[in-house]
């Protein structure tokens, strides 16, 4: 018995080991600078980003005029008698946003109140899926579809206004809307059901009905996650491309607030002009970074703003 | 007296909804109703009337057949399709190490208070915002021409693609890994794994489902991109079947554009046909993903 109990500890004894590290690690190492250099890629990109757009702005503001490009109303690069206001495009942007927003903020904003609120889960279940599949629409499909379809419908259904051409930037800014309902509802779905419970609960003790509750109690506390989604939403719209420069069309050097006109975005006039095979260098190449640096831009300050409506909702209620 | 006046008065203040509140109830709630049905007959009169336009034209020549602009009876897609094939691989060789290695450096070696990782992530955060152009603007300026200058080539298309869709990746990744609960990692580390023997045998083996469906949406995603690819070359018409490295690539989407812009009708129908044709493909991908979500969500 005592041998055997003898036998047994220095069997242990023999199979003790130090737990001290038993060498520096250096393929970990090594891995974990591999993965930091993959991370780290992002910084590489912004930093393109921002050198291969602010060189050629340079260049270009040597010739022409900071005030010029800013407020000019004539914007024909192209035109032998150049002229740089940069003032018509932006306000094609601008028309595209606002009434792309002005479809989509209240068909966004309702189905999202449906769909956290009011909705069977069954129909939760079928919706849901199907809004993802109008997010994933390639946006060439959405351009055609306002340029073949829902102009001919406008016309139709709207015979007094002045149509004229096939392109209208309110056609395209009718495609822009479908494309960005589905960012805005899931959002601001994704927002509203954070609230947490015990405040409907509460509303409904105090005598509420349903529309009371949705509107005076859900609505406002998840007021940041709707900002954030609708300013997401605004900088996609300004964003766009492809719907149109399909349906809004290369369109009028001219300022015009018509939406029944075609007029140029300022993607629309990117997306044109690098098409062409310009001379690196020229004036003609500098005005698509110039451009460039004023979508980007915008686009960069608006998800700003949205990235920090987002933090906030998320800081009251996890 | 008093009490039966305040008992009215609670009564009152208790009653079963009124009339107006029935009334209030039933237009909001059609109000709701008729905005979601818009949204889903917008999507719907899209998927039928690309049917309609181009059905007719389904045809296995469709994706057999080079592009003409000659003879629109027997144009194909065949030279955009192998672009998108030759572009797509490309990314998707490009995000599956950088995406799947950016974010486990996230979620499992970096340090948030250091002021490079949050660096790190505001770009990240930022760059998921940026319009598609300006990447093709990025594309243009460095890949096609300036330092890495390979030129107009399918190649190009993949890089700027890859940029594109990253962050999609790196977010999905994230989340998928962030939802390993650490006791799994904490029991392989204490057994003595090293912290690359946990991430490789424990961590991204359970976080694979999720991880997948990232990058499967972001692969959809690539397929329907165009605009950066205008800007990357994409652009020329090409007959001849392309390399990977060789000038003049076109991709299915940047096709259809321009089949479009061709006045007759036979293009027309053409591109509407391109169009179905987008959609099945881009559709079947999306469908696969979720289905990959649902049927392999785990609950710890």
């Amino acid at each position: 018995m005592a041998e055997s109990v003898s036998r047994g500890s220095s069997a242990v004894a023999g199979r003790q080991r130090s737990l001290e590290a038993s060498g520096h690690r250096y393929g970990e190492k090594l891995i974990k600078a591999f993965l930091a250099v993959c991370a780290g890629v992002s910084v590489i990109v912004t930093t393109g980003i921002v050198v291969s757009l602010v060189i050629p702005t340079i260049s270009f503001f040597r010739d022409v005029s900071a005030v010029e490009f800013f407020t000019g109303t004539l914007w024909a690069p192209s035109f032998a008698n150049a002229s740089f206001g940069v003032l018509p495009i932006v306000v094609g942007t601008l028309l595209v946003l606002v009434i792309s927003l002005v479809v989509a903020i209240p068909v966004g904003l309702a189905s999202a109140v449906y769909l956290s609120e009011y909705a069977k889960p069954g129909v939760r279940r079928v919706v849901k899926p199907v809004l993802e599949v109008l997010a994933g629409i390639p946006t060439v499909a959405i351009g055609l579809f306002a340029f073949w379809f829902i102009r001919p419908l406008a016309e139709t259904l709207l015979p007094f206004l002045p149509w004229q051409g096939p392109f209208s930037v309110g056609v395209a800014a009718l495609g822009v809307g479908l494309l960005i309902v589905p960012i805005i509802t899931s959002i601001s779905d994704d927002a509203m059901r954070a609230v947490p419970s015990a405040l409907r609960q509460g509303g409904y003790a105090l005598g509420a009905t349903k529309f009371e509750v949705a509107t005076r109690v859900v609505f406002p506390a998840a007021i940041s996650g709707i900002v954030a989604a609708i300013v997401l939403g605004g900088s996609r719209a300004v964003g766009e491309t492809m719907v149109v420069l399909i349906a809004a069309g290369a369109g009028n050097p001219h300022l015009t607030f018509d939406p029944t006109k075609g007029v140029q975005t300022m993607t629309a006039f990117i997306a044109g002009r690098a098409t062409g095979d310009i001379a690196t260098g020229t004036i003609g190449y500098d005005t698509i970074f110039a451009v460039g640096s004023l979508l980007f831009v915008s686009t960069l300050v608006l998800n700003m703003i949205s990235i920090r409506f987002v933090r906030r909702f998320r800081e009251v209620y996890e | 007296m008093a009490t039966s006046g305040a008992r009215a008065a609670t009564a009152a203040a208790l009653r079963s909804s009124s009339q107006r509140d029935r009334v209030i109830h039933i237009t909001f709630v059609s109000m709701m109703i008729m905005a979601l049905t818009a949204a889903l007959l917008g999507l719907a009169s899209l998927i039928i009337f690309m049917i309609a336009e181009g059905g007719g034209r389904l045809e296995w020549g469709l994706l057999t057949e080079a592009p003409s602009t000659i003879d629109p009876g027997r144009a194909g897609f065949r030279t955009a399709i192998l672009g998108t094939l030759y572009v797509i691989g490309g990314v998707i060789v490009l995000i599956i190490p950088l995406g799947v290695g950016a974010a486990v450096y996230l979620e499992e070696y970096a340090n948030p208070a250091r002021w490079w990782n949050r660096l790190i992530e505001l770009n990240i955060q930022n760059l998921a915002g940026v319009p598609s152009i300006v990447f093709g603007i990025l594309g243009l300026a460095f890949i096609v021409r300036g330092p890495i200058g390979i030129g107009f080539v399918a190649a190009a298309g993949s890089l700027t693609l890859a940029l594109l869709v990253l962050p999609t990746v790196i977010l999905a990744a994230r989340e998928a890994i962030r939802a390993v609960p650490s006791s799994i990692s904490d029991g392989s580390l204490a057994l003595g794994a090293t912290q690359w023997q946990t991430i490789r045998r424990q961590v991204l083996p359970a976080a694979f489902p999720g991880i997948l469906t990232g990058i499967i949406l972001a692969i959809a995603r690539a397929i329907g991109e165009a605009a950066p690819l205008l800007l990357v070359g994409a652009v020329t018409f090409v007959t001849f079947n392309p390399k990977f490295l060789s000038d003049g690539y076109s991709t299915l989407p940047v096709m259809i554009y321009q089949y479009s812009n061709r006045p007759q009708d036979e293009f027309r129908v053409l591109a509407a046909a391109g169009v179905v044709v987008m959609l099945i493909l881009v559709l079947l991908m999306n469908s696969f993903a979720v289905w990959l979500r649902d049927r392999f969500e785990q609950t710890w």
